[in-house]
């Protein structure tokens, strides 16, 4: 019993964490609600869908960005566009800031800042990508240990 | 003898007659030379002789003439042929020039007698001219002294002063032996003497009004010449010879009331004083016309000034009441504000003090209800709780009513939702219904605006103390809550003259009628209702409990919120109706962080809110995809997923209900698709709804939503919460638009 308290108290507190540094917002929380003995691995799936997401989108922004001759804004902008929603409906607050900002250097059509933004994006998903891959481990351990995931408001 | 060529006279020449012809001849001679000699002198002193010609011709002929005569002297005696030829050149001369001066004269004399008429008809006409001056001096005269007169009146508002004056001056002008003013007395039967001239102090003589000599001066607006021996001309002790004459006019003296400027010599109440003037005796003068007429003109004038005297009395009368009055209002005010505070100051500590026990018995009542009791105890704590409940009411409601009194409650004014406040009467009076097995009904209109700013507790308190009434006086039937919004026709008939509804463009009147079928209210009662303490005891309504402050609490409210309330009813037994009308304002589009998107409804909380609702997504997007399906799985819906427009037309079918699109991506058109969908579906209840879910937009992608077809538009992120009001609002109105 000890092992699950000390594992969902951590857990808490990561959650918490990730709050407060920004990294999630409610919409995380919301998805987190939405988990129940129907689709118990709801949150899970949506992460994992998110990050294939994310990886295809930023390949194809730094294709484009790469290109010498003639950068295709408008492809970048679908991408950012893309993931903004993503990142949006799965509550990736940091990331869905970058992407706004990314979004008005892809409208001035600055390769600068998109290049600069791009960097920022890629910085946050893989810091995003950690913690969420943390968080799940510490779910895995609380389920594996027979404890039941507490519900962070 | 030599022949001396001398003429003989025909007759000797010492004849008698001879003798005579010669003086006379000698005499003709000499008047006939001074004629012209003095016609010269004297034309020579006149300025004027408009004639010299004829004088030069008339003294040449006078002058031939007497030359003539002249040298006729010497053929008396014998004389040469020379005199005789000289005489006869005279003659001839003489003859012709007398001839010439009677043919001037037939010019002449004629004129020379116009002369003298005209001077006669100059000689009438200055004399006219005089008398004419003489008539406009002394009407100049009379003017002048008019004037001076009247100014010596008019200068003074005082009544005595003025007809003093009046005496005086006339006195003086007219030079008049005495004056005298004769005033009707009160019962209007006598005159009685009140000014004169000469003496100081008069006693007071009356005399009848009646008098034939009085009543002819009366009659008439002109100076009448009386008999000295009138009694209102014996003034002084009978004279010693001829009294002078006397003469006598009417003074109107006007009341404030007849001042009417159409009619202002014709006097419906006609009171007169007279003024009597006496010439002085032994003088011999009459009375002219001019200083008839100047006597005349002065009663006039006394007239205007004693009714500017007059009116002037009583203006300030008039004002010496009003500062009274004005003395005596600000001493009442002042009361009145001390009595006010007191009570409010009463007010406020009772407030607190009664309040305070109040609050112990309640609450330790309402513990003692959790505790063990026997029944009998429990009733009668029920009771204790009841009626401490019923008193913590009244206290309220008379603090309440007290400070509405003064004005000093005023609105907490909010935003709030409107059809939330029904909602919550519907379910506080829907207990207390169902116990009576009465059947209530809400019904809120479409164009009703679901926020609104106002006194939501207030409002609140307002409607549930009426639909509380309509369930207290009803034993059995229905009660009937509409509301809607109040269009200017409907707000101009509402019995209220002093209710003046102002319509401008961010306020609106709702309307809320309450019909039960009750027991009615007697249609002469019905102002009574909202008369505070007034209770309606005839109608059995002894067991209702309430203060009869409600309704009058309720009618100060809405006057608050600048409204009306009242209450129809045909007659006992046929139920009422209580209407009434509050001006709202229009809640400016809410923003989901203001207001939690929560209704206060309590939705049932289970999974399955919409079982096997079938509903269709698109969205490119797989993340955003995969969390709106987990949103609608955790619903209970039957959610088809779709990644392109292609396969959401290829899928859509009639079964599905509700189709989510996702429409902030660029290169779906949703707009083409959405009117494809209509094109698939005719049938408008075979057509899923078409609900846009994007997540940023403005007011004219909304427009476009709106126009290219689409049923309703979300924001994204969507909760779980938002997701299922959306829904059931989507359900049951067919339409959602959330606020941008």
């Amino acid at each position: 019993m000890d092992v699950v308290n000390q594992l969902q108290r951590q857990f808490i507190d990561y959650s918490a964490s990730l709050h407060r540094e920004g990294f999630l917002d409610d919409q995380f929380t919301q998805l987190q609600k939405r988990q129940d003995d129907n689709s118990p691995d709801f949150v899970v799936e949506v992460a994992s869908l998110f990050f294939e997401d994310c990886e295809k989108l930023i390949n194809n922004m730094a294709r484009a960005l790469e290109q010498q001759q003639g950068v295709d804004f408008k492809q970048v902008d679908a991408s950012v566009h893309q993931l903004k929603g993503s990142s949006s409906s799965i509550g990736a607050m940091r990331v869905k800031d970058v992407c706004i900002a990314f979004r008005s250097f892809c409208e001035a059509q600055n390769r600068e800042g998109c290049l600069r933004c791009l960097q920022q994006v890629t910085h946050e998903y893989s810091l995003l990508k950690n913690k969420l891959q943390t968080l799940f481990r510490l779910q895995q351990q609380i389920l594996a240990a027979g404890g039941s995931i507490p519900v962070v408001e | 003898m030599e022949s001396c060529n001398c003429i003989e006279p025909q007759w000797p020449p010492d004849d008698l007659l001879m003798k005579y012809q010669y003086i006379s001849d000698f005499f003709i001679a000499l008047a006939y030379f001074s004629i012209p000699l003095e016609l010269i002198y004297f034309v020579k002193k006149s300025a004027v002789f408009p004639y010299r010609w004829v004088l030069v011709q008339f003294g040449a002929f006078i002058v031939l003439c007497g030359a003539t005569h002249l040298i006729n002297l010497w053929t008396f005696t014998v004389h040469s042929r020379t005199v005789a030829s000289v005489m006869t050149t005279a003659k001839v001369l003489t003859a012709a020039v007398s001839c010439i001066t009677a043919l001037m004269l037939v010019h002449i004399i004629p004129d020379l007698l116009s002369v003298k008429t005209r001077e006669l008809f100059l000689k009438n006409k200055a004399a006219e001219l005089d008398r004419e001056m003489g008539l406009i001096r002394t009407q100049e005269e009379t003017g002048r002294h008019v004037r001076m007169l009247t100014h010596e009146i008019r200068s003074t508002l005082d009544r005595h002063t003025i007809l003093k004056t009046t005496l005086v001056e006339l006195g003086r002008t007219l030079a008049l032996e005495e004056c005298a003013l004769w005033m009707p007395t009160r019962t209007g039967l006598e005159l009685q003497l009140s000014y004169t001239l000469r003496q100081q102090n008069p006693v007071g003589y009356t005399v009848p009004i009646h008098h034939p000599v009085i009543n002819q001066v009366f009659s008439s607006n002109r100076a009448v010449k009386i008999s000295p021996n009138c009694p209102v001309a014996r003034l002084r002790p009978a004279g010693k010879y001829m009294p002078g004459e006397v003469v006598a006019v009417r003074v109107p003296l006007l009341h404030l009331s007849n001042f009417h400027i159409n009619d202002w010599p014709e006097l419906s109440t006609k009171r007169y004083a007279l003024m009597v003037l006496m010439l002085p005796s032994d003088s011999a003068r009459q009375w002219h016309v001019h200083e008839l007429e100047l006597v005349e003109v002065v009663a006039d004038q006394v007239a205007v000034a004693l009714s500017h005297a007059a009116i002037l009395e009583e203006s300030m009368r008039a004002r010496d009441l009003l500062m009274e009055q004005n003395v005596a209002l600000d001493l009442a005010r002042r009361e009145a504000e001390t009595a006010i505070r007191a009570r409010n100051d009463f007010l406020a500590v009772m407030n607190h003090e009664m309040r305070t026990p109040m609050h112990a018995i309640i609450a330790l009542s309402s513990l003692l209800q959790e505790t063990e009791l026997t029944p009998e105890q429990r009733l009668m704590v029920e009771t204790i709780l009841k009626s401490s409940n019923l008193l913590a009411t009244l206290i309220n409601d008379v603090l309440d009513l007290s400070r509405l009194e003064d004005g000093s409650l005023q609105l907490d004014l909010g935003t709030f939702n409107l059809y939330a406040v029904f909602r919550e009467v519907l379910n506080l009076i829907k207990p207390i219904a169902s116990v009576k097995k009465l059947h209530v009904s809400l019904t809120l209109a479409p164009d009703l605006p679901e926020y609104a700013i106002g006194d939501e507790k207030r409002l609140m308190q307002t409607i549930l103390n009426i639909v509380g009434n309509a369930v207290k006086f009803s034993k059995e039937g229905s009660i009937s809550i509409t509301a809607f919004v109040a269009k200017l026709d409907t707000l101009r008939d509402s019995k209220a003259p002093e209710f003046l509804p102002v319509l401008s463009d961010n306020i609106f009147y709702l309307r809320v009628q309450v019909k039960d079928s009750g027991s009615g209210i007697n249609p002469l009662d019905i102002p009574k209702l909202f008369t505070k303490f007034a209770q309606n005891q005839s109608t059995g309504t002894r067991n209702s409990g309430g203060s009869g402050l409600g309704l009058a609490i309720c009618k100060r409210f809405v006057n608050l919120m600048e409204g009306h309330i009242w209450i129809e009813s045909e007659g006992l037994g046929k139920g009422c109706t209580a209407i009434l009308i509050v001006k709202l304002g229009m809640a400016e589009r809410v923003n989901e962080s203001k207001l939690p998107y929560m209704p206060k409804m309590p939705t049932n909380h289970g999974q399955t809110a919409f079982p096997g609702l079938k509903v269709l997504v698109m969205d490119e997007n797989g993340v955003s995809r995969m969390v709106t399906k987990g949103l609608l799985l955790h619903l209970g819906c039957d959610v088809t997923m779709v990644g392109s427009s292609d396969e959401c037309l290829r899928l859509v079918s009639h079964e599905h209900k509700v189709v989510f699109m996702d429409i902030c991506v660029p290169g779906i058109d949703s707009y083409g698709i959405t009117i494809r969908i209509h094109e698939k579906f005719t049938k408008r209840h075979e057509r899923p709804l078409l609900v846009a879910l994007t997540g940023n937009t403005d007011k004219v992608k909304k427009e476009n939503c709106m126009r290219a077809g689409m049923d309703g538009l979300i924001l994204k992120p969507v909760s779980l919460d938002k997701m299922r009001s959306v829904l059931t609002d989507l359900l049951e109105h067919r339409v959602f638009f959330e606020a941008i």
